[in-house]
């Protein structure tokens, strides 16, 4: 009896443990969500619309979510540099540049991306500034 | 005191003045109403003068000169030279900017966008972006950004000239502010207005195109002056 009493004791405490680490886990996703918003509409929304709508055929939406998801590693490659090359979203070309954000930490970078591939129909879930650090080693 | 003590002089005078308060606020409510109904004008902006006038009878009246945008000559998005008379018998909204600039242009242009989509059948109402970038946005440089942009046909110009041309009719005629600037980091630098111009060539309104309430305000404007341009 005090065996049974004890391993279920035992198990709710490591359960709790798990469903905790979990939920900072989320709650780091919402932070960087809320906190790459606001970069977002600083950096990004210009162009990129407040519903990540794009601008005509000037700038890409952010809704194509098998782009963002296919290309998830070069995100911050383009964010921190820029980009030249043309890309193709939802079947349109958009030429043209996107212009560089030297100034932004891998911190941000990390904000921002969570923002972007959380929002507008995507759902990627958390993406950390160690990640955004290998990503900015393999940039061409 | 008088008064007071008789009943049927008190119950009078009630009744009196009841009728009295009545009638007066049907009064004001058909006030209030016409004064709801009287119509709105756009002020004329910018810098005034006076003038004297011969009358025809010989005695002299003072008259006011507005800010009028004086005659000018661009080369638009087609290669074509966009002028005064381009915008003759209409209403224009003019804005300063460049093809490569992200900061407040790819905003402004958003929002104007709107307006123009919500004007597309009536010909009365005409745009013109005025480029700063003397050095790189060439007529065909502009086709393509008109073309990406979405916009089609003569009804938006986009202009292109020298660089003292374009300066000068922004700071001094148009009054919005432009400057080359090597410090910045795209080398231009310059205010967000749409400047809303009537048939006159008069300023009539200057909305800030990144403020979402103010380019609200200009699309409750312009129908007022439409309406006025009619009479």
């Amino acid at each position: 009896m005090r065996k049974t009493l004890l391993t279920t004791l035992t198990l709710a405490v490591i359960a709790s443990i798990i469903y905790s680490c979990q939920n900072a886990d989320e709650l780091k996703q919402q932070m960087y969500y809320t906190n790459g918003r606001d970069l977002y509409i600083k950096h990004c929304q210009n162009c990129h619309g407040a519903n990540g709508e794009g601008l005509g055929k000037l700038a890409p939406p952010l809704t194509d979510t098998l782009f963002l998801k296919q290309n998830k590693q070069k995100l911050a490659c383009l964010i921190k540099n820029g980009s030249d090359t043309t890309v193709t979203i939802h079947n349109q070309t958009y030429e043209g540049k996107m212009p560089d954000n030297p100034q932004l930490f891998n911190i941000d970078i990390a904000q921002l991306i969570v923002y972007i591939t959380n929002t507008y129909g995507n759902k990627q879930g958390i993406y950390k500034p160690e990640q955004v650090t290998e990503d900015l080693k393999n940039c061409r | 005191m008088y008064l007071c003590n008789n009943p049927i002089t008190s119950i009078n005078y009630i009744m009196k003045s009841a009728r009295y308060i009545f009638s007066l606020s049907i009064l004001c409510t058909i006030l209030l109403f016409a004064a709801c109904k009287e119509r709105r004008t756009l002020p004329i902006l910018g810098p005034r003068d006076t003038k004297e006038v011969k009358n025809a009878d010989g005695t002299t009246r003072v008259d006011t000169v507005y800010k009028t945008i004086p005659a000018f000559s661009f080369l638009n998005q087609d290669s074509l030279p966009v002028t005064g008379d381009t915008f003759k018998n209409k209403i224009y909204i003019a804005d300063f900017f460049f093809t490569s600039c992200t900061t407040i242009c790819p905003t402004m242009h958003r929002n104007m966008k709107t307006i123009f989509d919500e004007y597309k059948d009536n010909p009365d109402v005409m745009f013109l972006s005025h480029t700063i970038d003397f050095k790189y946005d060439i007529p065909s440089k502009l086709k393509k950004y008109a073309t990406k942009l979405g916009v089609d046909g003569a009804r938006w110009q986009f202009a292109y000239g020298s660089k003292d041309s374009v300066y000068k009719i922004a700071e001094k005629d148009y009054l919005v502010a432009v400057m080359e600037d090597s410090t910045a980091k795209e080398n231009y630098v310059h205010q967000g207005w749409l400047v809303l111009i009537d048939k006159n060539k008069h300023i009539r309104g200057a909305y800030d195109g990144t403020n979402p309430e103010q380019v609200a305000q200009l699309k409750k404007d312009i129908p007022i002056l439409l309406a006025e341009e009619k009479k």
